[in-house]
Order: structure tokens, then sequence, then C-alpha cells
């Protein structure tokens, strides 16, 4: 331990603490820009300088280390002035168009001229604005970037996709794809970790509100679905805290809007654990009776993910699952099942997603994601943008009574819940093949198989199956392995375990950002540390709540089947709820170019 | 194979050898192969000379040596001939003619031909009698221009590798680091931290792996004295390395060399690969169990590649950045492994300093700053080029009794030491001795040794401006600071030189130095607002005149402005 004096005060703390932790222990408050905790520790702003006795110059605090005996001032003339200087270049490098801007109220660098009390700009010079780079999930506004470097932290260190990077070199340095190339054309996969770490409007969502209100005032029918991770959060935009369970001021909300159908993803989620499942079953069973099957195989629910795969290990997309992601199997349903049920034509319909994924605005532009001629689902909303959309209409969400979501596409089980955490599609499918092989529940306290709970980067479980139903004898002794990470990072490492032939693991679920769904790129951008582990929490205790915790128990699902789908992995489920992929490989080398364009670049 | 040097007969013998052969030659005639000469076809003069004495019939006797740099790069191409060490200057063919009939088979020295003292109005011919050598002591610049550069014999003939020897076979590598501790070097590429101390550190330093590696970037504009010694005595910088590998216990060192150095690039390359064929590099050297070898490494044009911690990042491939220090890198540097870095200079003094004992070393320099230095002059004086001075010899001896002073009778004005990260010395300063501190206390710094001098023709501002605009350029981007405070302070500096500034100016310039000194990640952005703090320090009238009459009283300022360019009046000059 080590003790400093800050502005008088005594501070004890660890040897490795930086200045700034120290400084909050005594509850003095240092001002940061670049600074996020969990992402990146960069010293690019140099905002939260301080005077250190016996240093040169002042010393970023979030990067220098205490030392015993360290005398630090945090709030001297000097240091305000050096402050103030420097908000002034950041600002004079930065278009200064606030009042338009989508993150006029959330802006980091708003907040921080606030707290620094500029009250002049006196710094004029060259400023670069180039063109907007817009692809179908993200939009990059350059003018407004600060350089502060935290994307390139969360799409390097975290994401390990190495999209984004400082080109260039002084004033001319921007964040962008190697030789300054656009989003759509680079290896990225849309995951969106930028956009939730971005302290200005510089990286976010490419818009789809405007859309949504045209389809709401068109007439069509619009029929509206919502991820599982969405209750847990949406709240945040509302003032509430994480992980607060609003799901019936959700549904509430989008009948507000105006949505003629409010349906639930969770239902969808149900049915890919019925699909996906069986699509497991059956691939376990080839391998185990001498027949052709590729294993270990590997979840498909995540488009950010499958675009990574897509991208990085394209001679590998035999082991992703064919299952459609849960909302594209909703939008495939509505637009079939659905519209022969209410009689409208399937073109006269609009299906909405609200996901927690910026990646899902590209998975409705992929060409596969269509049938009879029409997309599945026609545009998606982040939480963020949702959250938007019912303060532009007035809606007091907070007040809010409690709503339902509406069959036959509305209920769900807990299995559904927990879709939106890592691990939480494994357990899911766990419950369901282990009661369908053996009989009987699966043997874990409260259902959680908590091996593959939490959020480690790799987790894994084995389970030995003893006893099965005749009909899966094959299966008898079989220790069955998962394996379970989020984030492109931890999906490397299991595929490179893959490449070099020493997986060990017969089914993994990867999800593309750390800490699945609930983390997504399109969720609210949150200052809580805790924030994962309350929305966690939040969908946990939804799984709980419910009477149905196993897929297979869905009623609906069940009618489903007999009304319209006939047998899981049938010839109409296959041709509704199944897909292909593309294999893209790095930069797009392997794809077909047009068909690129067409996906990543706006309508 | 060539013969594997394993013991200090050997060398000796190597160096017999090389000494006997020589004197068979009734002339040896040293022609100067350094970048200034190279620049002004010194090839043609070395071939008119082997092709006339050929002609002459005493292509036997006479042997043509290509050396490196003798430093007198304004008046090259040069050649040195012995015995009687004729300096002959400002050759051209017609003149090799003249001399190899007229001294080399006439035996009579072609005085015309020899060098010009101005100051004098006479010629001098022999180099012992020139001011401009014989002010100088040369131990970091020993054998620039005293020998072939390229030939790793004529470097053992100078004693070269007896470091080596002695300390690989008689010294514990702590008594190699005692030995530079004694005397008192301090790193000569800017920074100027006492050498012994970092060895020390990174000696003591735990690590599997320890690496070692010289700085060979010199990006300064207008520096020019590491490649002198790169190009024309690469040996000692491989022999300087060889002795910090073995004194920190590193098995690996790189040389980061800049990619604008190709010259620079091959002759090291060639004798790295020449030590490596001797056995004086990989496994065993000299039979002390040591094992060690060199890479070289070639930047890409990034200036801030020559701070320390942005140098690694490059070697490792990565993004050439400067990041936080500490961890110093002999805490963690290169792949995260203890590492000592020095600069080519400093290197270039070790094996002197291992061989002659740190307390000979020690005898030059002043109290608190040992030994000589190196510095490179150019601008507006007589003898642009390199010379190695002890540390303290005050500014007025270098570069008026040394070099000549400032030439076609202009009067001086001002000296810009170190670089664009130092500051103006005016002829009040000029008899300071010339070492760390006095120069901090002026503003300024030694830094890498570079010296451009500035006669009354020269706009301060405009040189101010021309500093700012190459900072500017080489900042890396990754702090605020540097990057948003350079360009603002140069639209500044530029808005005033156009005869655009406003009341005002001068006073938002200085905050903006301040706090681009105060809070900028790395030396260069702490360095950056040097030029424009000490203009303003000497020459806040020159600002004020500028902005408020409209006055430049160089008579430079408020043209066209080419924005690339030198400052106004030194362009067309050799920088």
């Amino acid at each position: 331990m080590a003790e400093i004096t800050i502005n008088g005060l005594k501070a004890t703390v660890p040897d490795d603490a930086t200045i700034l932790e120290a400084a909050k222990t005594v509850g003095i408050h240092i001002p940061t820009l670049c600074n996020m905790a969990d992402v990146s520790s960069f010293g690019s702003c140099r905002i939260c300088v301080v005077e250190v006795e016996g240093a040169k110059t002042l010393q970023v605090s979030c990067l220098t280390k205490v030392r015993d005996g360290m005398v630090v001032k945090t709030n001297t003339g000097k240091v305000r002035k050096a402050r103030r200087v420097l908000y002034e270049l950041l600002l004079s490098d930065h278009d200064q168009e606030c009042l338009t801007c989508s993150r006029s109220g959330s802006c980091e660098l708003q907040a921080l001229g606030e707290t620094l009390g500029v009250s002049e700009t006196r710094f004029k010079g060259e400023h670069d604005s180039p063109p907007e780079d817009v692809s179908v999930a993200i939009t990059r506004d350059m003018g407004k970037c600060i350089l502060c470097r935290r994307c390139v932290a969360a799409c390097n260190e975290i994401q390990n996709t190495g999209v984004l990077n400082a080109q260039n070199r002084g004033f001319d340095t921007v964040i962008a794809p190697a030789m300054e190339g656009k989003l759509g054309d680079a290896s990225c996969v849309f995951c969106g970790q930028c956009t939730v770490v971005c302290p200005t409007g510089a990286l976010r969502e490419t818009d789809a509100t405007k859309k949504v209100w045209e389809m709401l005032d068109s007439g069509k029918r619009t029929v509206v679905q919502v991820a599982p991770a969405i209750r847990v959060a949406i709240g945040e935009e509302f003032g509430m805290e994480p992980g607060s369970q609003v799901t019936g001021k959700l549904a509430a909300a989008l009948k507000a809007l105006g949505f003629d159908d409010v349906f639930d993803t969770n239902f969808a989620a149900d049915l890919t654990i019925i699909e996906e499942g069986t699509e497991f079953l059956g691939r376990v069973k080839a391998a185990l009776t001498g027949g052709e099957a590729t294993l270990p195989m590997v979840t498909s629910c995540s488009p950010g993910w499958i675009k990574f795969i897509e991208h990085h290990y394209p001679d590998r997309l035999k082991h992703i699952s064919t299952c459609k992601s849960p909302h594209m199997m909703m939008g495939a349903l509505v637009k079939s099942f659905y519209a022969e049920k209410i009689g409208v034509k399937p073109e006269d319909m609009r299906v909405v997603s609200v996901m927690p994924c910026t990646a899902k605005k590209f998975e409705i532009n992929r060409h596969e994601m269509m049938n009879n001629g029409v997309p599945n689902v026609d545009a998606v909303l982040t939480t963020r943008e949702l959250g938007r959309m019912i303060r532009e209409a007035g809606i007091d969400f907070c007040a809010l009574p409690d709503a339902e979501f509406e069959n036959p596409l509305g209920m769900s089980t807990g299995a559904a819940d927990i879709f939106g955490v890592t691990g939480g599609v494994m357990e899911a499918a766990l419950r369901t093949v282990f009661e369908l092989v053996t009989g009987k529940e699966l043997p874990f306290d409260k259902l959680h198989v908590t091996p593959i709970v939490g959020f480690e980067q790799v987790k894994e479980a084995a389970i030995t199956i003893e006893d099965t139903l005749p009909a899966y004898a094959f299966l008898k002794g079989v220790t069955v392995k998962v394996a379970v990470t989020s984030g492109t990072a931890g999906a490397t490492m299991l595929m490179d375990q893959l490449e070099k032939g020493e997986s060990p693991y017969h089914f993994i679920e990867v999800m593309g950002c750390p800490g699945g769904c609930i983390m997504g790129g399109g969720q609210p951008r949150s200052k809580d540390p805790d924030v994962k582990q309350k929305r966690l929490k939040g969908l946990y205790t939804e799984d709980e709540g419910k009477v149905l915790r196993k897929s297979h128990e869905n009623p609906y699902i069940t009618k489903l089947y007999e009304e319209y789908l006939g047998e899981p992995n049938g010839h109409k489920a296959h041709e509704l709820l199944h897909t292909h992929y593309t294999p893209r490989g790095m930069e797009n080398r392997l794809a077909d170019k047009e068909m690129v364009r067409k996906e990543v670049s706006p309508a | 194979m060539a013969e594997q040097i394993k013991t200090f007969k050997q060398l000796e013998d190597i160096k017999k050898a090389y000494l006997a052969a020589q004197e068979k030659y009734d002339y040896i005639v040293y022609v100067c192969g350094g970048a200034g000469c190279v620049a002004a076809k010194c090839d043609v003069i070395r071939k008119t000379l082997i092709d006339e004495t050929q002609k002459a019939g005493i292509g036997d006797t006479v042997s043509v040596v290509q050396t490196g740099c003798m430093g007198t790069c304004a008046v090259g191409p040069v050649m040195l001939v012995t015995p009687g060490n004729i300096f002959y200057t400002e050759l051209t063919a017609d003149k090799v003619k003249k001399i190899v009939t007229g001294h080399l088979a006439g035996g009579k020295v072609v005085e015309e031909y020899t060098y010009y003292d101005a100051a004098l109005d006479k010629h001098v011919p022999k180099m012992d009698d020139i001011d401009f050598f014989k002010k100088q002591v040369k131990i970091a610049l020993r054998n620039c221009g005293a020998m072939a550069y390229n030939d790793i014999a004529a470097y053992i003939a100078r004693d070269g590798y007896q470091a080596a020897c002695k300390a690989l076979t008689e010294l514990s590598p702590q008594k190699v680091v005692d030995e530079v501790m004694a005397s008192g070097l301090r790193g000569r590429g800017g920074a100027g931290f006492p050498t012994g101390i970092k060895w020390q550190a990174a000696h003591d330093s735990k690590g599997d792996r320890k690496y070692m590696v010289c700085n060979a970037d010199e990006g300064d504009p207008g520096a020019f004295m590491d490649r002198a010694i790169l190009d024309g005595d690469p040996h000692s910088v491989v022999e300087g390395m060889l002795l910090g590998g073995y004194a920190i216990g590193a098995d690996t060192g790189y040389i980061y060399i800049r990619a604008e150095y190709p010259v620079a690039v091959e002759r090291i390359g060639d004798a790295i690969d020449q030590a490596r064929a001797h056995g004086l590099l990989g496994k065993d050297i000299f039979g002390s169990g040591f094992d060690y070898d060199l890479e070289i490494r070639i930047g890409a044009g990034v200036y801030v590649c020559g701070e320390e911690t942005a140098l690694m990042a490059s070697i490792e491939g990565n993004r050439g950045e400067p990041r936080q220090k500490p961890p110093l890198p002999f805490q963690k540097g290169l792949f995260g492994c203890p590492t000592n870095i020095n600069n080519v200079e400093t290197l270039a003094n070790i094996p002197a300093i291992v061989k002659n004992g740190g307390k000979w070393y020690a005898q030059y320099g002043t109290e608190k700053s040992k030994g000589t230095k190196v510095f490179a002059l150019a601008g507006d004086v007589v003898m642009t080029g390199i010379v190695e001075v002890p540390i303290g010899t005050p500014m007025r001896e270098i570069i008026f009794n040394i070099c000549g002073g400032v030439p076609d009778g202009k009067k001086f004005k001002a000296v810009q030491s170190g670089g664009p990260s130092g500051g103006v010395i005016t002829d009040l300063d000029l008899d300071v001795p010339t070492d760390y501190q006095s120069l901090q206390q002026l503003g300024a710094i030694v830094g890498s040794g570079i010296l451009i001098v500035m006669n009354e023709d020269t706009c301060m501002v405009d040189s101010a401006r021309y500093f700012m605009e190459f900072i500017r350029e080489e900042s890396c981007g990754k702090c605020n600071a540097c990057r948003l405070g350079t360009k603002r302070m140069l639209e500044i500096l530029e808005r005033i030189v156009d005869g655009e500034g406003e009341e005002g100016d001068v006073e938002l310039l200085e905050e903006l130095c301040e706090v681009v000194a105060e809070t900028s990640l790395c030396g260069l952005g702490q360095t950056a607002p040097n030029a424009v703090m000490s203009t303003i320090r000497y020459f806040r009238d020159e600002y004020d005149e500028h902005i408020r009459d409209g006055i430049c009283r160089a008579g430079v300022c408020f043209t066209q402005r080419d924005k690339k360019a030198y400052p106004q009046r030194l362009r067309g000059r050799v920088l």
C-alpha cells in the first residue's frame, strides 16, 4: 500500500493504483475524457492532468501510478488553466453542431465543458469535417471525432476485430479502417462496441427511426418485436437502474407508438431452441452412428459473430447452425404464418425489430434473409433509438401501466429470456435437449448450468448422459462437452483451437459482444460500473419468475408446429427458419462485390 | 571462412599486418566519402585519382582510400594526402589531375588547391595547421575521415575491438558499467541522460531476455553527426553495441535506423556482416561464452520514432507512437523485456571509454558535463559541417574560431541550438560554456548537437514558424496537447508572418506554449514550444513589430510564403 497526499488529504491505496483512482477514494473528482474503465487508459486527451510535487511537468492522473509519499494537487490555477486550454483545443477541431447532434445531452465532451466552466473558444483554425461514412449499421462522422481512441481499444483490444485504428499522423490523424476505407468495405462485423464507447456523436448506429416513423404513418400493417435484452435495459433511457425489469411498460410503449402487433422475439427464441436442438441432435446422431456430420456445432444467433466467422474463418461455416437468428425467424413467420392468419399480403406488411444490436441492421439486409421475394425484417431499431422514439412521441415511459405481448407470437418461456446473456442460449438448449433425450429435467439447481453462467471469456461444461429414452440410445454414456464465449476475441480463441484440430467440444455458443446481448452495441451507454451484472440479474430474475422455463413447454410453439410448420427441421421449417452463409474473407475478398455493396450501404 | 578472432594477439597481428601493408605505399590519399562529399561527386574524384595515378605509372605506390566524413562539408569534395597531411578542398577532376602530376608524382604540394582560410586570406596546406581541425578533440569521430570505413582490418588497425576483447575476456559486466559511469558520459541523442546510470539500471534489471537498442533515427533538420559516424565508422557502433550488450546482459541488439539513410543502412549492414564473419558477433564471442548478435530495423520516416517508446513500438511492428513513462525501457522495454537504448554518438564513444578508462574520458569537458560533443553546423556559417569539441567550449569558439564565423560580411543574429526542440542563443550569450546546464538556463538545449547559425537577414518569427511547421508535421497525433497545440501555434505564427497577426496573439502563443509543454505526452510535445518561447524571450520586439507596425526588419515576411520552405533566409543554403 502507498500513502499519498491529495489536496492535503491522505489517501492509502494499493501500490499499482493510479492518481485518478486514489483521488476517488478521498472524494476528489478529477475530470477525464478519454479514460474509460475496463476499456481504455490511453492518455490521449490530457484533461486529467494534476500537479505532482517534484515532477517536471503536469502528470496525467489516469496513467500515473501512485508512489508512497507522493504529494498531488488537483485544483491549482496551473491545472485549471491547462484543462481549459486543452478543452478549447479539442473544441477547435470538432464540429460544433451540438444542437442537432444525436448525442446532445448525452455527450461527454459537452458535459466536460460544463464541468470545466469553459465559456469561450479562442482557437480558430483548420478543421476537417469529411462526409459521413454511412453503412447500414454504423455511421462514422469524423468531424465530431476527438481522437480519444476508446473505439480503437474496443475494436482491437476488446473485440480483436482490428478494423478501426489511427491513420495518418499529427493533425491529419483520423480514426478509420485501413487506408481510410469505409467500414462497409472492411472486415467490420458491425458489433457496434465502438458506438457504445464513443464519447461524442462521431460513432453511432445508422438511424432507422425515420424509416420506422414512415412505416407507422403509412397505414401498412406494422409489426414490432423485441429482443430479450431490451427489457432489462430500456429503462436506463428513462433514468432507471440498469437491470430494471420493464417488460410490461415496454409492451405498452410499443402499442402507444402505434405498432399494430406487438410480438416478442422471445417466442422465436423458444422456437430456435426446438430447431437448433433438433439440428444438434441430428448432427450428434450422425457423428455417433458413423454418418457424416460437422461438430462442434456453433450457435448462429449473433449476426456480428456470423460476419466475423465469414471474414476470419470462411472455411469453417459448416460448423455454424443453419438456424436463422430468432428475430429473423419471427420476421419470416409474421410474413407467412401470421400474414395468412390475418389475411394480409406479406408485401403489405412491415416488421420492425427492436434489438440491443447494431449488427442486426446489417443482418436484415443479407441476401439470404428473404422469403418469397420479401425481406423477413424491414427495420431494426437499437434500444437507444427506441428510447428516442418513445421520448419523441411524448410517452411517459415510467408512468405506463404494464401491458402484454400479443399472441400467437408473444408468449415465451424463461429459457427465451436468458438468450440475452452469455451462456443463456446454451443453457436454454441444454434444458430442452437433456429432457428430450433422457426424459428427465436438467440436473442443475434452478435449471442454471452454473459453469457457463457469468462473464469469463471462455466457459465450459461437460454433462454425461447416463440413461436415455430408447430413441436416443446412441447417446448413452456420452459426455457432451460444451463451450461458451462472448466477444469476438474469445471466439478467436475457440476457433483457433478448432483450426488446430484440438477442439474437444460438441456444441459452442458464441455471442459477438462481451457479456452477450445485454452488452450489445445498441444498448444504452451506461456509466454504471456494475451494469453488466445488473442487466444479467434482471434477465435471470425474469426467467425464474416464469412458470414455464423450457422452450419445448411453450404451448404456442407446439401449436405452431401442429398448425403450420409440421416437424422441427422439416421442409417448411427449413424454408422459413434456416439459412446459409457467405464466405467473405478479409475485406470481403471472397465475396461478390455487388452483393456486399447492396448489403452494406443503406438504400 | 574468415579468420575467427578469439584473442587480443590476433587483433594485434591484424593491426601489424595492415600497417605494414600501408607502409609500402609512397602516398596514401584519403578521399572523403561523407554524405556532403558524396553529394559533391567525390566518386568522380576517387575514380580520377585511380585513373591518373595508373596513367602516371604510380598506381602501385599510391593507395586511394575512401573514408567517412572529415567534417568540412562546405568545401567538399576534399581529400587528405599522407605523409604530410596535406588537405585539398573543393576538388574537381582537373584539379586532381594536377595534384597527381604535381604532388603524387612530382613530390610538390599544389598549394593553390589546398585549404583556404578566408579570415587569414591565405592557403593553409597542412591539416594540423588548420584552425578547424586543430581546435577539435575527436573521440566519437576518432576514425571518421581517417580510415577506410568499409574495412574491418582498418578499424582493427586503429585499435578497434580491443575494448570489446578486453571487456569480454577480462572485465565483468559490472566493471564495464563502472567505466561508463566513471566517464560521466551523457546520452548524446538529445535528452542528455547519464549513460552509466541507464546501463546500471538495465544491468540490474531482471528478465529472461534483455535487449540493447541503437537509436539511429537521427531526424532533426540539419543534424548529420550520427550519419557521419554510421557512414564513416560503422564498426565503432557495432563495438559499442557489443559492449553495451555485454554490460547489461542482452543477447540481441537492434539498430533502428531511418530509411532516409540508405548509405548508412548499407554500411552498418556490411560492418555487422564483417564482424559476424570474424566471430565478433554470434556465439561465444572472444571465447568468453557470451552470445550476442545484431539486427537492423529500418524506420519509415517518422521523426517521433526517435523517442524511445515510439521507437520500440515501431520495432515491435506497431504504429510508431510514444507511450506513458514509466515504465521506463529498463523496466519494461522491447517486447516487454528490460531494454537499454543509446544513440549512435553515445555508442561510438563507448569503445574509447572502455579501452582508455572512464577517467581518461572525464578529463575532457566541464565539471558536470564530461567528454566531447559532436556538433553539426548549418545555416549562415562559413564551415557548414561537423566538429567535435570538449563540452563547455563556448559557442563563440565553435562558430567563429573553428567554423569561420558568418560569411559574406553579414552580422551574426542568433544560433538555434538543439534543433526544433531547442532555442536561440544571441550574441550576448555566445561566451557561455556550451554545456547541458548553461544552455538550459538560456532556454536552449545541447540536444543532439545541431547548431543553425542565423545572420541579420533572418526573421526570428519566421524561423519559429519554420520549426513549428516541422513539429506539427511530425507530431504523431496521439495526444491532444501536441496534435492540436502545435497546429494552433503554427496557425498563429503563420498569420503573424503573413501580416495578419492580432493584438494578443503573442500572449495566446505564450499560453499555448505553457500548456503544450506542461501536458504533452512525450518529449516531442514537451519541447515543441521551445523555439517559440525562446524567440519571444529574446526577440519579443520583432513579434510586436510584425503585429503592430507591419514591419519585418529582416524583410522576409508578408510575401507569398512557400509553406513548406525553410525560413526564407536559410532557403538554398546547406542545411
